[in-house]
């Protein structure tokens, strides 16, 4: 890194992307947690009639109403992915050019290897980053899909009926409960390494990476926006 | 046809029942079947005015299990009219005829009802080695489905055998065993799992079927919507306790004795598509979960590979054999979290140094610029 470091204000992550992130974390977060005790409910050794309590019930309730934020929010993000600006755009997440590919190289090196490497060019979303985030999508879809398909039993409504097929597909409710189970750990691996990694790049770029997506603003360095502005 | 065949009434006649039993069972008939009260009448002009339905009832690789469910349903009528008189032309089980007179009683029926006789199969049928695992009469079980399928108006695959392998075809399925449906297409199949089916489903089926004619709405996994489209769960009188968080924790704890909800010790009534809540068995006497034992999910796809019966997560292929979704979650999860500790530690190691050239630089920038962070 060059010694005199001049930093400038790039509004990176607007206001339905940082909204959308917020959401989702949250979403996953009690999605996650109720899923789990869905699967592991506590053990109560107690008296009362069933007639009494109604907690096992509500864990659910809270599952499926967060489960349809989830999804309207992530339809909500696909379609941002056209109409944002240039970082939040489909193109960042599904690598498609040399670049991007030299890239999540360079971001392996960076990351896992700790070599000294020239500074991340991208401003957004590195290559690597967008690709698993692209994969994350995958799997929101997969969840969603698996999701619904179960809750479809258990409801007159339309919507979660379009996803009644999966049920078949799969072999019947008792695969679709175990791939929906086991996917929840993706996300809590996920969300482990995510926040890791985030803290890692704030402290070794010194960018603003954690608090981009608080206020939109990322600082990057004047030298690499004059060279190029076209990315 | 010049012979007069008797109708259903006419044999049922003879069987010594009265009108009164005639019409009680059709409206047992119509209350099973889910029809309306005006679904009675139509039963009852079937009945009175339709011949033998005539079947071929052919047994694969199974246990006869199916067969004697349906023996004891719970009106005798059926029993005695249906199995024993009217219907089966050939069954391997309960015909009086063997060697060639039984081969040629499943000719007979073959050539002189062609294309209107329904075809009940029971049991999966074995592909591997040329299928020398079943064979009748020189001939492999998949020669003789096929030979009588070929001809038949509709299917009707009896158990989860027929329907998806069962037993036979869990890992590692040494026979390769296969359900009626991967073998036979272009015809209508009605698949009525479970292992065994209950026989007031299995009535049902062939009930709907002689009395209007058609097959019965069918979901999109082949089977009678009438009887598999509620889970075991939803329709379980042990539901209130699952819903209130009341669970068996082990099945000789306060919990059990006290009824409460089987979900923790694997009951797979969540998954199953099937009538037991509400037909029950055995006359409507009980069914699994009310004698204490959650349900094993026999109506299931592959429910014998998604073992074991008493865990609420089935363990997962290729981690071992009693390894979760959880287990490999949390082992992958320690694994990443002690990465993550030592990535953290080497990132301070070395990247110390560059670190604190920058802050030394902005250190020097900001004194500079006078603590100005006015960005131009």
């Amino acid at each position: 890194m060059s010694t005199s470091i001049s930093m400038r204000r790039v509004y990176v992550w607007q206001l339905p992307v940082r909204l959308y992130h917020w959401i989702n974390a949250l979403c996953i977060l009690v999605l996650a947690a109720t899923g789990y005790l869905i699967g592991n409910p506590f053990a109560l050794q107690n008296s009362a009639e069933a007639y009494l309590g109604y907690w096992f019930g509500t864990v659910r309730f809270i599952h499926f109403a967060f489960a349809f934020l989830f999804f309207f929010n992530f339809v909500y993000r696909i379609y941002f992915g056209f109409v944002g600006n240039r970082f939040a755009k489909w193109g960042n997440f599904i690598p498609h050019k040399k670049e991007q590919f030299a890239e999540m190289l360079q971001v392996l090196k960076i990351d896992i290897l700790q070599t000294a490497q020239a500074p991340l060019k991208a401003i957004g979303h590195n290559s690597l980053a967008g690709v698993t985030y692209f994969i994350t999508f995958l799997i929101f879809l997969f969840q969603s899909i698996t999701g619904f398909g179960m809750y479809a039993a258990m409801s007159n409504s339309w919507f979660p009926s379009l996803f009644a097929w999966i049920v078949p597909l799969m072999g019947g409710d008792a695969y679709v409960r175990v791939w929906h189970h086991l996917m929840m750990w993706f996300f809590i691996i996920f969300a482990m390494i995510h926040v890791y990694l985030v803290f890692y790049h704030d402290y070794v770029e010194g960018r603003g990476t954690i608090s981009s997506m608080g206020g939109g603003w990322k600082f990057i360095e004047k030298e690499r926006l004059e060279k190029d502005v076209t990315h | 046809m010049s012979e007069h065949l008797p109708t259903m009434w006419e044999e049922i006649r003879a069987r010594g029942y009265s009108r009164r039993d005639f019409l009680k069972f059709c409206a047992w008939t119509a209350a099973f079947l889910g029809l309306e009260s005006s679904g009675i009448g139509q039963i009852v002009h079937a009945m009175e005015t339709k011949t033998r339905l005539p079947v071929i009832w052919l047994h694969g690789q199974e246990c006869t299990c199916c067969s004697e469910s349906f023996i004891r349903t719970s009106h005798p009528i059926v029993g005695d009219i249906i199995l024993d008189h009217i219907s089966l032309d050939y069954t391997e089980t309960l015909q009086a005829a063997s060697g060639f007179q039984a081969e040629k009683c499943l000719h007979d029926t073959m050539t002189k009802y062609k294309g209107k006789y329904i075809l009940c199969f029971e049991g999966s049928i074995p592909t591997g080695n040329d299928g020398v695992y079943c064979c009748i009469a020189g001939k492999t079980m998949e020669s003789i489905l096929e030979e009588t399928a070929a001809d038949a108006k509709a299917i009707i695959a009896w158990g989860n055998c027929a329907t998806y392998g069962c037993i036979q075809a869990a890992k590692p399925n040494p026979t390769e065993a296969k359900p009626v449906q991967k073998l036979i297409s272009g015809k209508p199949i009605i698949n009525v799992p479970g292992c065994p089916p209950i026989a007031e489903v299995m009535a049902g089926t062939i009930l709907y079927m002689l009395t209007f004619d058609r097959i019965p709405a069918l979901d999109g996994q082949g089977r009678p919507k009438t009887f598999y489209s509620r889970r075991v769960h939803d329709t379980c009188y042990r539901r209130p306790n699952y819903d209130a968080g009341l669970f068996v924790e082990t099945f000789d704890d306060e919990n059990a004795k006290k009824g409460y909800c089987l979900y923790k010790v694997g009951c797979r009534g969540p998954v199953t598509y099937n009538s037991c809540a509400i037909m029950k068995w055995n006359n409507g006497v009980s069914y699994p979960i009310q004698s204490g034992h959650g349900c094993l999910g026999c109506s299931e796809l592959n429910f014998w590979d998604n073992g074991p019966f008493y865990q609420h997560l089935a363990s997962f292929p290729g981690f071992g054999i009693e390894s979760t979704a959880d287990d490999i979650g949390i082992a992958i999860g320690v694994a990443t979290a002690t990465g993550i500790a030592a990535h953290a530690v080497s990132t301070n190691i070395r990247k110390r140094k560059l670190v604190k050239k920058e802050v030394d630089v902005s250190r020097i920038k900001n004194i500079e610029k006078e603590g100005g962070n006015q960005d131009a």
